[in-house]
């Protein structure tokens, strides 16, 4: 494993591990529908359609199972002037936003997520590139992180 | 400041463009007084034919669909036939409701000229030492500002009509979508001078202006005259060895040699070959059409393009073009997020390139050929590409990037990276100056990607199981939105790694240290050293692109 991408001296805080119920919800939701139509292709005997919502329905099994692996892959760090951020197991991003460049931050909550009383934090720069959010932190945390950020963005505000 | 109601105290600017112009002493002329009268603080008013210049079109419409309806009633006006239509001229005219048909169209014209008169009255702007601020709006007032370290660019268009009339439309580019302030129409001398006035504010130097236009002392004519004759760049506001220009001959080769040229071509072909095998050359006709809509495209991005010139100027890069109407953009310095310099395959033998930019701001204007006007040097050889890059990162040197070998600078892919870069994985690399981010990629299309370090916003690094199974990796760095992207794939582990910290470090560090949104605040102050004071030559912005209210859930 040694061609791992993988960043020395870093302190990963990781986000709850109930965000995995809420993937999950969501992927169990999908794979509801996607074996509904698959049951009404069936009845209809159209079988070449009936194939690949099977090949749907298999990669979200897939999804479903390594969901907990996916959720333990996030992770981010606040470092002295940047925020780290990191996901994915095959496919891995390792992203890092400088403080001063943060134009925005959003919290979303679905209602799962709600439920659970975790929040979606999302950063917004003036790059439509960068894409980060940080789900599944607890919501008085990602409020608490919201301020702080917005703090720390503000005393280092830096134009475009 | 005193905030002076519009309908009171604004002043009309745009009707005297010949009486500024005060030459000063020791060759330092002053600020043009009309000029320095706009930029007081106040509220002023555009040129008084703006709501015809901007209404023109519709009122010629208006007015020319009228007399095509009239035209025969005209003819037989004078010309007596025996004939009677039946159309309303006739019905006004038999049923003896002339009068009233007069005292309509009396109402019509009155309502348009007091509709015309007080949008006119009711469009206000000023200019302050932080802001350009404009009001418009009849019933709907709208209200906008444009904070002056956050202007992005500054655009004079000049359509042929409103050229005709002394008059141009001065844009100030901001951020973001359709965030533009536009004040159409100035006088055209006016505009000129406005926009050196507020890049001068904006820049937070002391000194005042040097440079000042001649005092118009020709009749109206004449002025019209010089003004339709004057070349693209007036030659006293950029040192000529900063000036680049497109080549005649090259622009129209550039033009002729593109992708879409080739695949006319092929069309042309294949067609020809259909047609002389199946005998059927009706179908002449039909392609006849859409051939000369072809050929008008062509014709119309090379004339848009002439007299293209970029020059250096104090308060940044002025890129001009345009025979009848003319348009030219002065980009202040900092503005320029990324550049990229690229050479499209069938440009090879002949060595030209293309210089394109990220830009914050989105002009509502074309770039000239008709391309995005984030294209700056349409076409040039490796010189004139050289001396754009200059211009726009001022101190930046473009390297000799097409040499390939150990020593080139680069960090350049591994060996094993030739099953993802088959071609290119030799020049596939990376390069970190002191200010800048140097991307190198491609081998059939060649091309150099520089990033500012103060322009980066993020920074990302990434990697997929083929890339895993290589130990390589894909660095990206983020910046505004544009044709460019600055990424670069198949990247040693290492490197990668390496890079991502480096660059995650240094763009912080270079983003405190920029101080290009007041690019001149460095230079002497001039007088009131309390005034300098109150405002610090780093100061930090005061006041965010999103305020608080705007950071809530």
């Amino acid at each position: 494993m040694s061609n791992r991408l993988e960043l020395a001296d870093v302190d990963w805080r990781r986000v709850s591990p109930r965000l995995v119920w809420v993937e999950l919800a969501s992927a169990a939701g999908v794979l509801v529908v996607l074996l509904a139509v698959c049951t009404g292709l069936w009845l209809l005997q159209l079988w070449i359609p009936l194939a690949s919502g099977g090949v749907l329905v298999i990669g979200t099994i897939v999804q479903l199972v390594i969901i907990p692996r996916r959720v333990r892959s996030i992770g981010y760090q606040l470092r002295d002037d940047d925020l780290l951020f990191r996901r994915g197991i095959m496919w891995q991003r390792f992203v890092a936003v400088p403080y001063g460049r943060m134009q925005l931050i959003d919290i979303n909550r679905g209602p799962i997520a709600r439920a659970l009383g975790l929040s979606e934090l999302k950063f917004v720069t003036a790059a439509a590139a960068a894409g980060v959010t940080l789900p599944g932190l607890r919501a008085a945390d990602a409020d608490e992180l919201r301020d702080r950020l917005v703090a720390l963005a503000e005393s280092r505000r830096a134009g475009l | 400041m005193t905030d002076v109601t519009p309908e009171s105290a604004a002043t009309d600017p745009g009707g005297l463009p010949g009486q500024d112009g005060i030459a000063g002493q020791d060759g330092l002329a002053v600020v043009p007084a009309a000029v320095a009268a706009l930029t007081d603080g106040q509220w002023h008013r555009l040129h008084p034919a703006s709501p015809l210049l901007r209404g023109g079109i519709v009122l010629i419409a208006i007015l020319g669909a009228v007399v095509a309806n009239l035209r025969e009633r005209l003819v037989s006006l004078f010309i007596p036939r025996f004939d009677e239509g039946d159309d309303a001229v006739d019905y006004v005219f038999n049923n003896g409701f002339v009068l009233q048909a007069l005292l309509v169209i009396l109402v019509v014209l009155l309502v348009l000229i007091a509709g015309f008169y007080f949008s006119w009255r009711m469009h206000t702007f000023r200019i302050t030492d932080e802001v350009v601020e404009e009001k418009s709006g009849i019933l709907f007032r709208t209200n906008r500002k444009a904070r002056l370290d956050r202007i992005q660019g500054i655009n004079i268009v000049r359509p042929f009509f409103a050229r005709l009339f002394g008059a141009a439309k001065l844009e100030i580019n901001q951020a973001g979508q359709n965030s533009n302030l536009q004040l159409s129409y100035l006088g055209s001398r006016a505009a000129d001078d406005l926009r050196r006035e507020i890049l001068r504010l904006a820049s937070g130097t002391r000194v005042a202006s040097a440079v000042s236009g001649p005092g118009a002392t020709a009749g109206f004519i004449d002025r019209r005259v010089g003004e339709l004759f004057a070349p693209e760049l007036d030659p006293d506001l950029a040192a000529p060895e900063s000036v680049v220009k497109i080549h005649l001959g090259r622009l129209l080769g550039s033009i002729v040699l593109s992708e879409g040229t080739v695949i006319l071509v092929l069309a042309l072909i294949g067609g020809g070959i259909w047609i002389a095998a199946t005998g059927e050359y009706y179908a002449l006709f039909i392609a006849l059409p859409s051939l000369f809509g072809v050929g008008s495209v062509y014709l119309r991005r090379f004339t848009r393009a002439l007299r293209y010139t970029i020059a250096g100027t104090p308060d940044g890069v002025r890129v001009g073009y345009g025979l009848l109407s003319t348009s030219n953009e002065t980009l202040p310095p900092g503005r320029i997020h990324s550049v990229q310099v690229r050479q499209p395959l069938l440009w090879r033998p002949s060595g030209w390139w293309e210089v394109r930019v990220n830009v914050a701001s989105h002009s509502s204007n074309k770039g000239a050929a008709g391309q995005a006007n984030t294209t700056i040097l349409p076409v040039g050889n490796f010189d004139e590409a050289a001396r754009v890059v200059a211009l726009v990162l001022p101190g930046f040197v473009l390297p000799e990037f097409l040499f390939v070998g150990p020593d080139d600078g680069f960090t350049n892919s591994p060996p094993r990276a030739v099953w993802l870069r088959p071609l290119s994985w030799r020049r596939n690399g990376f390069a970190t100056a002191p200010d800048w981010l140097l991307l190198r990629r491609g081998a059939i299309w060649r091309q150099l990607v520089i990033v500012p370090q103060p322009r980066l916003q993020s920074v990302a690094v990434a990697q997929g199981p083929l890339l895993r199974a290589l130990g390589l990796a894909n660095i990206h760095l983020h910046t505004v939105a544009g044709p460019i992207r600055a990424e670069l794939g198949a990247i040693d582990l290492d490197a990668a790694v390496a890079f991502f910290g480096t660059v995650a470090l240094a763009a912080v560090e270079s983003a405190q240290r920029d101080t290009s949104h007041r690019w001149r605040s460095t230079e002497l102050p001039m007088e009131s050293p309390g005034k300098s004071a109150e405002e610090p030559l780093l100061e930090p912005a005061r006041e965010p692109l999103a305020g608080p209210q705007e950071l809530s859930e």
